[in-house]
């Protein structure tokens, strides 16, 4: 068992929620600069994320006429809340303290809310291009939740475990899941990026056609923690797929002292989560938005039947292997 | 799900410019569209009446930010077959080079503009970055990138020097390979293809109903060109060929316009090459024009233009109408948007390649009683408050 203080410095302070903030932030700066460079502009200087929450955190906040306030302000509070609380259980320096059986599918879980979130502020919002947007927000979730769970479920199922720390120890000791599973890879990236809202499917807040879709009456302090949810999900959504699929920030073997460990593991989760970002980003310069009814037919028929085939190629393989 | 009105415009982060539609929608399913028109009264055609035709020409560049050069040359051509001046051909030569560099410009925007309205940024940005090149080549030409200034009756206001040409001509091979790839791009990337083929669909016979113009008219199959049906400047001499495409949706325009992109390098590349030698412009123009009335043609990058020039034995027009192709071709993206989708309005209303300040220009409608006419400056005052109001009443 952990001791208590210094679980409180894990979850506060490192790799909680103040690196974890930090980090966020970085994250949208190399977003940002990645896209711009791939796309022949000059990018923005390294502190224009941070600049832009601190300044719009100071903004005035407007409350669109007969909107119910509280809800209202309570969303992105919720959103911001559920995927930080979702990061204390991904690996970021060797496994985490707070691991359970289980912690797979809460994590999950907790990267679904900022969706059902947006779609209460574009429903609330008496706007038609917020309630149009958060129409299409969960619209979109429904068809890229299905593959994206059963892509991240398939490690659970080979590994036999629904911890990702173990999963990621599962990976220490066989083999990188991205290796084992490249299906189910591919759709945990398409997933993810459906997830984020990126193009190509950043459908819910397509500016050109519904305005910024369920962003649209959000201001001040609300667009900020709102573009914040958004920063977090993008790390954690990396990470977690730096962990269930890229091994985790552990190494194949062991050092002494024990905080080399630690050390060499946040590196490799740096470098990990780096790199799932650069794919992200590459996705997002590469391609247009597509629309609604065609990322339905997309999602259900290619990218859910490749996660199904995956979960079947896994049974297969575990049966096999039980039987030998 | 009940019908919905989502109204787009005259603020809307798709169209920066002021027009609305009203679209009335079941789901994300297009079931009508009304279309409200003429948010600008610019009163450029009241004013062309006050100023002589050295004065005038400049007024008329500024009707549009892109095809400038356009308006010029019409009104320029027009008052020239009322006066029977011969123009000289290297004035001929020089304004056809001009003309062909603001359709790849005009162009290589839309396309840009196009990708955009379906979030394929990087294509924006490529697209725009080498659309400075031919914005450089016109600076260089004329001091100008937008207003190039480079008509006067009777010819063109500057020559071009060896230099000039040969540095343009350095540029083009850059170009045309920069277009080849948006070539490959448009027919191979997938997103695009997804949002661009069998949308905002329109027969020949459609665009033919629709008195639709320019690449809009050409994607559907419809064979007209103005540089060739009425020749006009250089374009007889130069050999080049109508860009036409049967596909008849955005894919289609696309398509056409991007072939255009390639006819223009080269006929800008025959004109470089070959130009006459002489003068650039008639010795000493009569500033008079005789009593006549002339309906001048010019293909402007998004279609025909159409300027109708009265004269009367003075220094001034009596009349200038001006007809631009985005008035030509609105009716036929209402058309082609029913029964389309809801995230399709952006790129099928793009497609036309929308240009308000050209077209919202002078007509003046009342929205209660449909009736459009012509109004008085005092009464224009008068309405200019209570307009705002009645619309947000009804």
């Amino acid at each position: 068992m952990i001791d208590p203080l210094l679980l409180i410095v894990y979850v506060i302070i490192f790799p909680g929620f103040v690196f974890l903030l930090a980090y966020a932030l970085f994250f949208e700066f190399l977003d940002r600069k990645i896209t711009a460079r791939m796309q022949h502009r000059v990018g923005p200087p390294f502190f224009q994320p941070f600049a832009d929450l601190i300044k719009m955190l100071g903004k005035e906040v407007i409350d669109p006429d007969g909107v119910d306030r509280q809800v209202f302000d309570a969303a992105p509070l919720v959103a911001l809340a559920a995927v930080m609380t979702a990061f204390l259980y991904i690996p970021v320096v060797w496994t985490s303290p707070l691991a359970f059986q289980g912690d797979l599918v809460v994590v999950l879980y907790l990267l679904m809310l900022p969706t059902v979130a947006l779609f209460l502020i574009g429903w609330l919002s008496r706007n038609i291009f917020s309630a149009i947007g958060g129409i299409r927000a969960v619209t979109q979730m429904f068809i890229y939740e299905v593959p994206f769970f059963l892509a991240l479920l398939t490690p659970a199922l080979m590994a036999g475990s629904w911890s990702i720390s173990d999963i990621v120890v599962w990976q220490q000791e066989h083999l990188w899941f991205m290796f084992l599973q490249p299906i189910g890879f591919v759709v945990g990236l398409i997933g993810l990026q459906a997830k984020l809202e990126r193009t190509p499917f950043d459908i819910p807040e397509a500016e050109t056609e519904i305005v910024a879709g369920p962003w649209t009456e959000l201001s001040g302090r609300r667009l900020a923690l709102m573009h914040l949810t958004n920063d977090v999900s993008l790390v954690v959504g990396s990470s977690l797929i730096a962990a269930l699929f890229l091994g985790g920030p552990v190494l194949p073997w062991t050092m002494s002292p024990v905080w080399l460990n630690w050390i060499a593991g946040f590196l490799l989760f740096l470098a990990k989560t780096l790199a799932v970002l650069l794919i992200l980003s590459s996705i997002k310069v590469a391609t247009g938005r597509i629309r609604i009814d065609q990322l339905n037919r997309i999602g259900w028929k290619y990218i859910a039947s490749a996660a199904l085939v995956q979960v079947a190629l896994v049974l297969i393989i575990d049966y096999l292997g039980a039987a030998a | 799900m009940p019908e919905v009105i989502i109204p787009i415009g005259p603020q809307h982060p798709a169209l920066k410019e002021p027009v609305n539609f009203r679209v009335i929608a079941d789901g994300e399913k297009i079931i009508r569209l009304e279309l409200d028109l003429s948010y600008n009264h610019r009163g450029i055609e009241k004013a062309a009446e006050n100023r002589n035709f050295i004065r005038v020409l400049p007024l008329l560049e500024r009707v549009c930010g892109i095809c400038s050069h356009s308006h010029s040359t019409v009104f320029a051509k027009g008052i020239e077959e009322i006066m029977h001046l011969e123009i000289p051909p290297r004035a001929q030569y020089i304004r056809t080079i001009i003309a062909e560099l603001e359709r790849m410009h005009s162009h290589m925007l839309w396309l840009g503009v196009a990708a955009h309205e379906i979030g394929f940024n990087t294509l924006f940005m490529w697209t725009w970055r080498d659309r400075e090149e031919v914005q450089d080549t016109l600076e260089e030409m004329s001091g100008n990138r937008v207003h190039y200034g480079m008509n006067e009756i009777g010819g063109v206001r500057c020559d071009l020097t060896p230099v000039q040409v040969d540095k343009a001509l350095s540029r083009l091979p850059n170009l045309e390979e920069r277009i080849e790839k948006y070539v490959d791009m448009v027919n191979n990337q997938k997103t695009m293809l997804l949002r661009f083929k069998g949308v905002g669909h329109m027969s020949k016979e459609e665009a033919l109903k629709f008195g639709a113009v320019g690449p809009t008219a050409r994607a559907s199959g419809v064979d007209i060109d103005t540089r060739r049906d009425d020749p006009y400047l250089a374009y007889p001499e130069v050999p080049w060929n109508v860009v036409t495409d049967t596909n008849g949706d955005v894919y289609g325009r696309t398509r056409v316009r991007i072939g255009e992109l390639f006819e223009s390098i080269k006929i800008v590349r025959y004109c470089l090459e070959n130009l006459p030698g002489g003068p650039i412009r008639v010795n000493n123009p009569p500033k008079i024009a005789p009593v006549g009335e002339i309906l001048s043609r010019y293909e402007a990058p998004r279609g025909e233009v159409v300027h109708f020039i009265r004269t009367n034995g003075t220094d001034k027009v009596e009349r200038v109408d001006i007809r631009t192709p985005t008035l030509a071709n609105w009716t036929s993206v209402a058309m082609c948007l029913v029964n389309q989708n809801l995230a399709d309005i952006p790129v099928i209303v793009a497609a036309i390649d929308p240009c308000l300040s050209c077209t919202s220009r002078i007509a003046v409608m009342n929205r209660n009683d449909r009736k459009a006419g012509v109004i008085t400056m005092d009464e224009l005052r008068k309405r200019d408050r209570t307009c705002r109001i009645k619309l947000d009443e009804s």
